[in-house]
């Protein structure tokens, strides 16, 4: 018998099942869904570049024999006293109280080992952190939990937080189940509250006051500290160019797959600008005041390997900083602890409730018990590991390239594969010599 | 005189690395800054017991992460004075501009003419005591600490407040969110008596109203959203 052929069911691409969970979510909660982490869609990134290697008009270096430098020094416009690294990788701001003591301790042994810097969050600065890290930077946030001088100048450089990646325009949370006793004391507030960080700092608004607030944090600390200023990806150009006015000695850039410990869903993936959009304006801002390399620039927000760390420096900064490939190479979402991560209706890899405080890798958390399963010194290892295999993978690239230093990468190195890539890193679509907005086009 | 250090002849460098010397070697010493000419960042970062007293006006963050100094100005503050102080004591004769005691941990910060907004932001454990009025949103998310006011408060008085103690003698314009009217205590009235005394401030503890945390922000609900 004949049978009328039905048509496969289809799923709509506007309302897809991920969509609909979403709906479903705010329908029985009434809230918005917070998470960890950067913005977890796909957008234009390193992936969409290629180095185009030496060929017969460069010149490449013989691998493993001919020196390819790594080091970078960083705060060399203003302070007497720069920060030097073996590597031009470092380790993002993170806090105490997000991350457990352990992870702190680990970031620094780590860090510490491969010969770069780690950096404090929003929490102040623990005696561990400082004890296990050679070179420590300490953020000076809107919140200015534990700030205190004392610190200011024990630390090795300071940080302003003016905006992340994830959360351009945005203040913190960080919720009631991991302010412990000892995270809620270094805050002054109450222990098991949900804790809001401030979105703007509290005494100063816009690039004028911050220039003064820079001369007052230089002379707390005898102008030996370089000042970073940290913003999010939202307008590179123009942030950059006013951080450079307002008296910075580095500039950190994070774009928008840059983590946060726990803010909305839909801040993270709508707010900001991909990493790759927001390099070459940066750079263009520097190089239009006369300032590149003399300001330096870091740049944050999805660096997972040496390659991305080297398409990075070829499209103009000093050094990257990494903070959720760190916490991966800690441990973080390791499949080891699959069943404890489908517990919790995730899976590895996936899972972003750091906020929760129930991390089973023992990272984002505050539980005594999951904290204690991260061996400091293990994990403090690996981060080593991984730090340093990303630099030799950004030594082979800058080799075949014919670089002596990582920082002799250039544009000119690079192509893009896709039209969106080509515009953003302003390196020509392969196979042409044309890039979206290259002028004279 | 040999403790008198003049702004129109020294650099804000000079005067600061002098003070700053002289407050960590503990030495008590006492120190005159004339000609301040409303310079910013003065008399900053000391971390002992030294006493100055600045002759005219400075400009903002004057006296900031101050510990266990005494700085006077004699003349009004610009913004952020005495932010971040940890302890020690810091007295302006005139008026103070925006962010007065902004995230200090302790210490007496000693106001004689009136704050302007925000003062006591973000307030960790300070104890303020302005003689005349503050304006709108002072004590925005203050964690600890007193803020002591003898004139009137403009809008929005303690704004998403936390542990902060606020008390004040004239009138409040409004209160900001979470912020209420609480019962004074003997131990308030024991408090302010004792601050005022510190302050040389004449009033009488009686005077005064006390306003501080509902506590219904703390955890988030939903329910509270208007109010966020």
């Amino acid at each position: 018998m004949d049978k009328t052929p039905n048509t496969t069911p289809r799923q709509s691409w506007t309302f897809s099942n991920d969509v609909n969970s979403d709906i479903r979510r705010a329908a029985a909660t009434g809230i918005y869904d917070i998470r960890g982490g950067g913005a977890k869609r796909r957008v234009p990134h390193f992936d969409d570049l290629l180095f185009l290697g030496a060929s017969m008009s460069r010149y490449p270096l013989e691998g493993y024999r001919e020196k390819c430098d790594t080091s970078v020094t960083l705060g060399t416009r203003f302070a007497k006293k720069p920060i030097e690294l073996k590597i031009p990788v470092t380790i993002a701001g993170m806090s105490f109280g997000a991350l457990s003591g352990q992870a702190k301790e680990a970031l620094g042994r780590g860090a510490t080992l491969a010969g770069t810097s780690t950096t404090t969050g929003d929490g102040g600065m623990t005696p561990e952190e400082r004890g296990h890290s050679e070179k420590l930077i300490y953020q000076y946030l809107p919140s200015r939990y534990g700030m205190n001088p004392d610190d200011l100048r024990r630390a090795d450089a300071i940080e302003i937080v003016v905006g992340q990646g994830a959360k351009p325009g945005g203040g913190g949370m960080l919720l009631g189940q991991k302010i412990t006793e000892r995270v809620a004391g270094m805050r002054d507030l109450p222990e098991g509250i949900d804790q809001r960080s401030a979105c703007r700092h509290p005494d100063w608004t816009g690039p004028d006051d911050l220039e003064i607030k820079i001369l007052e944090l230089r002379e707390i600390t005898n102008w030996e500290k370089p000042i970073y200023i940290k913003v999010g990806g939202a307008r590179p150009y123009y942030d950059t160019a006013l951080a450079v006015k307002a008296g910075a000695d580095v500039v950190v850039l994070d774009g928008m797959q840059g983590g946060t410990a726990a803010t909305q869903d839909v801040f993270i993936e709508h707010v900001g600008q991909p990493t790759l959009a927001c390099i070459r304006p940066a750079v263009q801002a520097l190089q239009d005041l006369g300032m590149h390399r003399e300001v330096q620039l870091v740049v944050s927000g999805g660096i997972r390997n040496g390659a991305d760390v080297a398409k990075a420096l070829a499209l103009g900064a000093d050094a990257v900083a990494i903070g959720t490939a760190a916490l991966i190479a800690l441990g973080d979402n390791d499949p080891k602890w699959e069943d404890e991560y489908q517990k919790l209706g995730t899976t590895a890899g996936a899972y972003d409730d750091w906020h929760e405080g129930r991390d089973p890798a023992g990272i984002t958390t505050q539980d005594p018990e999951l904290s204690a399963r991260l061996d400091p010194i293990a994990a403090g290892r690996r981060l080593r590991n991984y730090l340093n295999v990303m630099t030799l993978e950004c030594q082979t690239i800058a080799r075949a390239c014919g670089k002596s230093h990582v920082h002799n990468l250039e544009p000119e190195d690079l192509c893009a594969l896709t039209m969106e890539a080509a515009a953003m890193a302003r390196v020509p679509l392969a196979g042409t010599d044309w890039y979206p907005g290259k002028p004279g086009f | 005189m040999g403790n008198t250090l003049d702004m129109a002849q020294l650099e804000l460098r000079a005067v600061n690395s002098t003070l700053q010397e002289a407050a960590s070697t503990k030495a008590n010493d006492a120190y005159v800054i004339d000609n301040p000419r409303g310079s910013h960042a003065l008399a900053c970062g000391l971390n002992g017991p030294v006493d100055v007293t600045i002759n005219g006006s400075t400009g903002y963050y004057c006296a900031g992460m101050n510990q266990d100094a005494s700085v006077t100005v004699k003349g009004s503050a610009g913004p952020g004075v005495a932010e971040n102080m940890m302890s020690g004591t810091v007295t302006i004769e005139g008026d103070a501009s925006q962010y007065a005691g902004a995230t200090g941990h302790g210490g007496l910060l000693n106001i004689k003419g009136n704050a302007s907004s925000r003062c006591g932001i973000s307030m960790k454990g300070i104890d303020i005591v302005v003689h005349g009025s503050i304006g709108h949103m002072s004590a925005f998310m203050g964690q600890k600490g007193n803020l002591v006011v003898l004139g009137d408060a403009g809008d929005a008085l303690g704004d998403s407040l936390y542990e902060a103690r606020l008390f004040v003698r004239g009138t409040v314009k409004s209160l900001g969110a979470d912020c209420v009217e609480k019962e004074m205590r003997p131990e308030h009235l024991e408090f302010l008596a004792d601050i005022l005394a510190k302050a040389g401030a004449e009033a009488k503890p009686e005077e005064f109203k006390r306003y501080g945390s509902a506590r219904t922000l703390y955890n988030f609900d939903i329910d509270n959203a208007d109010a966020y």
